[in-house]
């Protein structure tokens, strides 16, 4: 089959799906209220699906490597963090965490702050190993969910419970002001992304070729991973952190389609992504009627597909 | 042509490369030589911008290397390593395009898929042109990246150990090839080499290093000398002259 109409028929699923979200059981009496509740849901779904996505791809690309995601960098971990600490300096009636705007803007700052960080100390080395940084973003991400769960044990009963419902990726409390903040947002990033694509093409090749054919690797690497903190932020803050779906996903789409190319690629674990966070969500809400939540049964899937590519050797 | 005046590499307290100065003509065949540690690899990236300069200067047509364009050095100067992974499955015609990305950014044109052909039939790989890399032999994807930098059509040539791994059949066709592109082309091509005999029979200089220092460097049988490579290699060395090409033995 063709890549066009593998993503002719991700496009069609996703559809389909975005379709019985907003379409069951809509008339005329409800339709209003509804809508209302339903257009963001399936929005919040589609956007952090294009930036989970597309962020794991870059960031696969420019580290070689096909098992790495940015949650490895201790992304997910400093988000648990970042809302964690506000709860706890500020209590969990703040404004700073229940004003959505300010709670995104507070992650998203804390997040690029990171990575900024993360990627200056790395640059600025004389050694620029891409493992060093990788190994240092997961030791990070270990000692900020150590205190973060810390944090949550000396945390008022009252509190965590608003805490907690920002730190598991859920659909059903979208913040709605978000999503329409959040899509503008993707949309230049992934623009800015797309841009690249040529470019990352040739990051298949190893860097000292890549170099060889007058591509500032450097500057490029530092573009990708900005791109992807903050694709990443968006999606976290968004829907929660998802550990496992942009390892499934990428590698899903590196299987499923031919090309190498990331105009190709992009758009199709774009797709990908949507379409299977569209039909997780729809099988968790008719067919297990809530009785799980889509990130357990990404991570259970996640986990196995891992494992077996661990045990097929695929891991390159 | 491109000179190299003192370039010279640290890694911590101790010089890997001390004050090189080589130059390497258009036209020419230049084989670098010497025994592990020597510094070639170290001296060849330095000259390719693959990695930086403790001290010295690179000139390139007269430019100093640090005041190219590196979009615009892609078109005259290519550099092969010796290691190349490669995580995604490729066909040959489809590596071989990416050396045109300096000229096309990834958008081909008729007239890249005529030096895009004219590579492939070059180096005779027109039977293997759709098959996948990791489908093919060690020499034929070294003739692949070959071809590569063929495409990339620069003047100068930087490969970094191109037999490495290959067998006498390989060896051979891959150093006739360097030969050609050197004589039918004009490229100024700079190989990295640990096999004296085919530095010797395939070269028209020869740059020999030892502990970072350029310890011998001109014609072939300037440096094809048993007292040369003795103090090189540290080993007894007997030269025998066989057609005309000094062959060397040290079994």
């Amino acid at each position: 089959m063709q890549d066009r109409s593998k993503l002719l028929i991700l496009l069609f699923i996703a559809v389909v799906f975005a379709g019985l979200f907003i379409g069951v059981g809509l008339n005329a009496d409800n339709y209003q209220y509804f809508l209302s509740r339903r257009v963001p849901k399936v929005v919040a779904m589609i956007l952090a699906g294009i930036a989970i996505g597309q962020s794991a791809l870059a960031f696969q690309t420019i580290t070689n490597n096909r098992i790495l995601t940015p949650s490895i960098m201790g992304f997910d971990a400093l988000y648990i963090f970042t809302q964690t600490l506000v709860v706890v300096l500020f209590g969990g009636l703040s404004s700073y965490v229940l004003n959505d705007y300010l709670n995104f803007s507070i992650s998203v700052a804390v997040m690029l702050a990171f990575s900024m960080l993360l990627f200056s100390f790395y640059f600025n080395s004389n050694k620029q190993n891409l493992m060093v940084l990788l190994l240092l973003g997961v030791i990070l991400g270990q000692l900020f969910g150590s205190i973060s769960s810390f944090l949550t044990m000396l945390m008022d009963p009252n509190d965590f419970a608003t805490l907690q419902q920002s730190l598991f990726a859920s659909f059903n409390n979208i913040k709605v002001e978000l999503v329409y903040l959040c899509a503008p947002l993707l949309f230049v990033i992934s623009a800015l992304l797309f841009r690249l694509n040529r470019v990352l093409d040739v990051f298949w090749l190893d860097k000292d070729n890549a170099t060889s054919l007058g591509i500032d690797v450097k500057k490029v690497t530092m573009q990708v991973l900005v791109l992807s903190a903050c694709l990443i932020a968006i999606s976290t803050a968004l829907v929660g952190p998802i550990l496992f779906f942009g390892l499934l996903v990428t590698n899903l789409a590196r299987e499923m389609l031919r090309s190498y190319q990331h105009r190709v690629l992009l758009f199709g674990v774009s797709l990908l992504s949507v379409s299977s966070l569209l039909a997780g969500q729809w099988v968790v809400e008719n067919i297990f009627g809530f009785s799980t939540t889509l990130s357990v049964v990404i991570n259970f899937i996640g986990g196995i597909y891992f494992l077996s590519m661990l045990l097929r050797n695929k891991i390159v | 042509m491109i000179k190299l005046e003192k370039l010279t590499k640290f890694f911590g307290h101790s010089v890997v490369v001390n004050k090189a100065s080589v130059e390497f003509e258009k036209g020419e065949v230049t084989s670098i030589i010497g025994p592990n540690g020597a510094g070639k690899s170290t001296l060849l990236s330095m000259a390719s911008r693959l990695i930086s300069k403790d001290e010295g200067q690179v000139f390139i047509d007269c430019k100093e290397i640090a005041e190219w364009d590196s979009k615009e050095l892609a078109k005259r100067l290519a550099v092969l390593r010796q290691a190349n992974s490669i995580t995604m499955r490729f066909t040959v015609r489809e590596m071989i395009a990416f050396g045109r990305f300096p000229y096309s950014q990834g958008k081909l044109t008729q007239q890249d898929q005529t030096i895009i052909n004219q590579a492939i039939e070059y180096l005779d790989l027109v039977a293997i042109q759709d098959k996948y890399l990791d489908e093919l032999s060690g020499g034929q994807r070294q003739l692949a990246f070959i071809a590569m930098v063929i495409a990339q059509d620069t003047d100068y040539v930087f490969l970094d150990e191109p037999l490495n791994n290959l067998d006498i059949k390989h060896s051979l066709q891959i150093m006739r090839n360097i030969g050609r592109l050197a004589r039918e082309m004009n490229k100024a091509v700079v190989v990295v080499i640990h096999d004296i005999n085919f530095a010797s029979c395939y070269s028209n200089k020869i740059i020999a290093l030892k502990k970072g220092q350029v310890v011998a460097q001109g014609e072939v049988n300037d440096v094809i000398q048993a007292h040369v490579l003795e103090s090189i290699y540290e080993t007894p060395f007997h030269i025998i002259e066989l057609n005309g090409k000094r062959m060397c033995t040290y079994y």
